[in-house]
């Protein structure tokens, strides 16, 4: 069963823009909030050479990463146009004005 | 010029005065009017049966053929006369065309079947033809013959408005007066605006456009030109134009009085007829011709804005393809006959969508549908008649312009879609969803897409599969979106349509949400006095929600650039390391490199810098290429704090990361160094003082040498110095990263004080001109060094402007945006959200 962990409210993010956050000493999560207020969960790392997503400029619902510029989609966390990889998504639950993400159950341990 | 072509000597002989090849025997086919329609009958001629007639064409004016609509955007400065050129020479050399540019044709004797140009030039015709276009109508008011009372019509009258707004320019920009509110007066009053002159327009009726718009559209566009700067009279009524040899001023009726040095008469057209009517010819409004353009005398045929057909004239061009499709045909002996045009409107001016066609003028059994969206700007009405579109006016969005009008010109039955008509044709037509690509592929085949160069759909596609696969590609093989580009979002979703993904992508625009380039957006966001990214955005129909990881920090940059100390900076449209204030390193943490003013340091800050080493654990900490220290691997998290430290030994921001001023590089100069001529150390350090913190369109960097052997490596900088015993030379445009580029030799001066001007007034036209990630290496070869000289050596009064703006804009932007974040503002971008742990089940 999928245990709901509140990390904070939508405020705490800023518009087109993400926050990170560590459960379990895992690796990081990069949560972000896109211009029209939707809110995805990503592992920080980019597919490419897991450069910090959540450092990236957000648009649309695909952020840009900052090190070699890879599209990443925030939905899927697939890479766009002919870049290829994925990055692990997270199940978010926003309730009201609060944000809650599905613990990361299967998740390696922070090297 | 290429293009332009002198005017031709007087000729004397009586015979034909032009060399004819003994053995050409073909007719001889004489043309006067070297315009849109002479040259479009020549060349619809040539592909139906291309040997047929000798061709001889008369001009008077001294250029090629060009696309006379495209006058407006070379005087918005959007294009170059160059660019605009129909046929240049050689398509005139290749196809055996005699062209006699600058001498117009003063006679015409058809029982000799000659005419007589003005230089005295005699020749023979078999068969003639007519393209003598209109003249502007000059309104009899009293001062209508002083200087710098203008016409819109030619080439000629666009050198004189640009000569004016030059001229303006001397005196803090001039004032002109544009009489006629109509399409071209309008397109004349935003070129002038954009090239910096005061501009009234004097209507005379109470609706801009009135013609082809009604009151409504003619509010919403006479607001927006306000709001763009432009005095806008309505209901005026133009007494007299007033000044002692040269126009002053011009004086309505009700007395008012608007300086002006310049007036530009836009009220209207008359078909030219003169040499016609004294020829013989049947003449009413226009030249009175047949279905196939023959005029009252078998052999001499007219087309063009000179004609009446069947009762009506024309001031457009799309009719006018028509009649040169009918008169081709005609004299290569096909019949088709012109049936006469409907006539639709775009105004070609960026930013601003009109369309009209038709009739709206309502009345009996008309039936008015509209829809309007204050929020967005957009106003919609057609005008429905027996369940037929008989006329359309849309402002704010003319997507559906080209639908509408083919509804109107095939006089489809509209009962059926009669609901969703307003919303267009995505809607109308099923499927819900608005999807450009449906509409452009359910358009049918002869359905024009290019208004301007008269290119239908059909012809579109089948250029794009004949092999064009690109916007540039089509545009340089049929023309469709080759003139005023109002068309190109079309002609992308056919490329998308007819090609699927291989669509090559136009490298112009700034990035794929806008079919806008950046100079473009640029002059927008002036002109129309944009605030913000959401509104640029909006206003240049943006088509993304939040533009993309390209245009997002170009625009926020060219936003800032126009509205210092003004606009509210979107740190999420900065990339990482400006929003971060250090580099970004492959590991995800960061670089920190303080300020070492021209190089220089001192034992505190090298303490300071040794302690933040140790304290925070940096792995690395190097000499960089720019004279200063860089230290390795610091956390997000501990950014701030590094900061404070090293803020409080008195370093600042070095900008290592920026799109911004980096390092002022120097050598030990006359303080030390035996051959040292000046003290370029501490010119450097002034100069560094000086231009610290401003953003650029990309790095920028400066260096000051002590003396030719130029150690600071001056030549290769974005500005560079290098000193002399007479004073100092200043140099720009070096690069010496991956194409390396010497500077050009900027000019030399005297005095420090006069280098640091100088240095400040060549960083703000950098910072106003180029293109966002455009180096000065680049953006001086694409403007050219005589360019920078003229604006920066040459214009002493312009060079002050610049460099006052400089500083103007830099007392907003030298706060050290380090010591910012040392004390907590935006703390959100170091600080993860609280960590979690799961209780331990
Ligand atoms: C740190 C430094 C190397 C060093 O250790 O010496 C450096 C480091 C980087 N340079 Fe550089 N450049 C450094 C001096 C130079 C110089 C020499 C100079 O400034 O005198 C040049 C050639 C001169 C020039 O710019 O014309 C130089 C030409 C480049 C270029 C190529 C620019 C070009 O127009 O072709 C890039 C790539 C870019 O900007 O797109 C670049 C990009 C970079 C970046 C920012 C790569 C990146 O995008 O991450 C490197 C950041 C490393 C980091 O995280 O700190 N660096 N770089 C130097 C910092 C100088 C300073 O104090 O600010
Ligand atoms: C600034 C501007 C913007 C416009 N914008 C648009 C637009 O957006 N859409 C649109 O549909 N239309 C537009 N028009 C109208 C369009 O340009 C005309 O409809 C078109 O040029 C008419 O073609 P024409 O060949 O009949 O006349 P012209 O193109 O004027 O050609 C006539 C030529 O004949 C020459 N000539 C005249 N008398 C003689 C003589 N005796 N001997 C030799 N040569 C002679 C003239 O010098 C001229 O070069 C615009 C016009 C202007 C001026
Ligand atoms: S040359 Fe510049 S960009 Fe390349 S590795 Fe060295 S520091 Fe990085
Ligand atoms: S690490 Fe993300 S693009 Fe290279």
């Amino acid at each position: 069963m999928t245990t709901w962990i509140d990390i904070g409210t939508l405020a705490d993010i800023p518009q087109r823009g993400a926050r990170t956050v560590q459960i379990d000493g895992q690796k990081e999560i990069a949560v972000f909030r896109t211009g029209d207020d939707h809110v995805f969960a990503l592992v920080d790392e980019c597919p490419h050479k897991k450069g910090p997503l959540s450092q990236g400029i957000v648009h649309g619902h695909n952020v840009a990463c900052p090190l070699h510029n890879w599209n990443i989609a925030l939905r899927t966390g697939e890479a766009q146009g002919n870049d290829e990889g994925c990055t692990p998504t997270i199940a978010v639950r926003v309730e009201g004005e609060r944000i809650l993400i599905a613990r990361p159950v299967a998740m390696p341990v922070a090297a | 010029m290429e293009f332009q072509i002198g005017t031709i000597e007087p000729a004397v002989d009586s015979g034909d005065d032009i060399r004819v090849p003994a053995d050409d025997v073909r007719e001889h086919l004489v043309v006067v009017g070297n315009g849109m329609a002479g040259c479009r009958a020549v060349e619809e001629l040539l592909a139906r049966d291309g040997g047929r007639y000798r061709v001889t064409v008369f001009g008077a004016e001294p250029y090629v053929n060009y696309n006379r609509i495209m006058l407006s955007p070379v005087l918005a400065g959007e294009k170059t006369f160059e660019q605009i050129v129909i046929n240049d020479r050689a398509w005139y050399d290749d196809n055996g065309i005699e062209l006699i540019a600058g001498d117009p044709v003063t006679a015409i004797d058809r029982a000799a079947k000659r005419v007589t140009a003005q230089s005295g030039r005699s020749v023979h015709y078999d068969k003639l033809l007519i393209a003598t276009g209109s003249d502007p109508f000059i309104i009899p008011v009293p001062g209508k013959d002083l200087q710098g009372v203008i016409s819109f019509r030619d080439m000629k009258d666009v050198d004189t408005m640009l000569a004016a707004a030059e001229a303006g320019k001397a005196l803090g920009g001039g004032a002109a007066v544009v009489i006629g509110g109509g399409l071209l007066g309008l397109e004349a009053a935003h070129g002038l605006t954009l090239r910096g002159m005061k501009v009234t327009v004097i209507h005379l009726m109470d609706t801009l456009m009135e013609r082809q718009l009604d009151e409504a559209a003619g509010w919403l566009l006479k607001s927006a030109l306000e709001g763009r700067g432009q005095t806008i009279l309505t209901g005026a009524n133009t007494e007299s134009i007033y000044g002692d040899g040269k126009v002053e001023g011009v004086r309505l009726k009700d007395g008012t009085e608007i300086p002006a040095s310049l007036v530009v008469m836009a009220v209207g057209i008359r078909p030219a007829t003169a040499l016609a009517r004294e020829a013989g010819l049947e003449v009413n409004r226009g030249i009175r011709v047949d279905d196939h353009m023959v005029t009252s005398d078998p052999d001499v045929l007219a087309v063009g804005e000179c004609v009446e057909h069947d009762g009506n004239v024309y001031g457009l061009v799309a009719p006018l393809w028509d009649m040169c499709r009918s008169l081709a045909d005609g004299l290569t002996d096909q019949h088709s006959g012109y049936k006469g045009s409907v006539t639709s409107t775009k105004l070609k001016v960026a930013g601003l969508d009109v369309f009209s066609a038709g009739d709206f003028s309502g009345g009996e059994g008309c039936e008015d549908i509209v829809l309007r969206d204050a929020s967005r700007g957009v106003y919609k009405r057609v005008v429905v008649k027996d369940d037929k579109v008989i006329g359309a006016v849309l402002y704010g969005d003319t997507v559906d312009g080209g639908w509408y009008f083919d509804l109107l010109k095939r006089e489809e039955n509209v009962a059926d879609i009669r609901d969703l008509l307003i919303f267009g044709q995505a809607f109308a037509q099923g499927g819900g969803a608005l999807d450009p690509k449906a509409a452009v592929a359910a358009l049918s085949d002869d359905a024009e897409i290019c208004g301007c160069n008269g290119v239908s759909k059909g012809q579109v596609v089948a250029c794009i599969e004949a092999g064009n696969g690109s916007l540039d590609a089509v545009r340089s093989t049929c023309k469709a979106s080759a003139s005023c580009g109002s068309c190109t979002g079309i002609v992308e979703n056919l490329l998308a349509v007819v090609l699927g993904d291989d669509v090559k992508s136009g490298p112009k625009t700034l990035c794929k949400c806008t079919s806008f380039t950046h100079d473009d957006v640029r002059r927008e966001i002036v002109a129309q006095n944009m605030r913000s990214i959401p509104e640029v955005m909006q206003l240049l129909h943006w088509s993304t929600p939040d533009g993309c990881s390209s245009c997002r920090p170009a625009l926020n940059y060219y936003l800032l650039c126009a509205l210092p100390g003004d606009y509210q900076d979107d740190q999420q449209s900065r990339f990482v390391n400006e929003r971060m204030h250090a580099n970004i390193q492959k590991d995800g943490t960061y670089s920190v490199v303080p300020r070492m003013w021209g190089g220089l340091t001192n034992p505190r800050e090298l303490r300071a810098i040794a302690d933040v080493v140790e304290k925070f654990n940096a792995p690395m900490v190097k000499v960089t290429g720019g004279q200063r220290l860089d230290i390795f691997g610091i956390r997000k998290e501990d950014l701030p704090a590094v900061w404070a430290d090293l803020n409080a030994a008195g370093m600042v921001s070095g900008h290592a990361y920026g799109k911004s001023l980096r390092t002022v590089k120097t050598c030990v100069g006359s303080e030390w160094c035996r051959f040292g001529t000046q003290d370029s150390t501490g010119l450097g350090v002034k100069i560094e003082r000086m231009t610290w913190g401003s953003w650029m369109p990309h790095k920028f960097k400066i260096a000051v040498s002590g003396c030719p052997r130029n150690c600071a490596e001056a030549t290769i900088k974005d500005f560079g110095v290098v000193c002399v015993d007479s004073g100092y030379e200043l140099h720009v445009g070096g690069n010496g990263g991956i194409h390396v580029r010497a500077t050009d030799f900027l000019c030399k001066v005297a005095t420090e004080q006069a280098a640091m001007d100088y240095c400040a007034a060549f960083t703000q036209l950098y910072r106003e001109e180029a293109r966002y990630l455009e180096r000065t290496a680049p953006w001086i070869e694409r403007v050219g060094v005589d360019y920078i000289k003229q604006r920066i050596v040459e214009d002493e009064a312009g060079r002050e402007a610049l460099r006052a703006r400089f500083l103007y804009a830099q007392s907003f932007s030298q706060d050290d945006p380090w010591a910012e974040r040392a004390a907590g503002q935006h703390a959100e971008l170091h600080q993860p959200l609280a960590p979690f742990a799961t209780a331990a089940e």
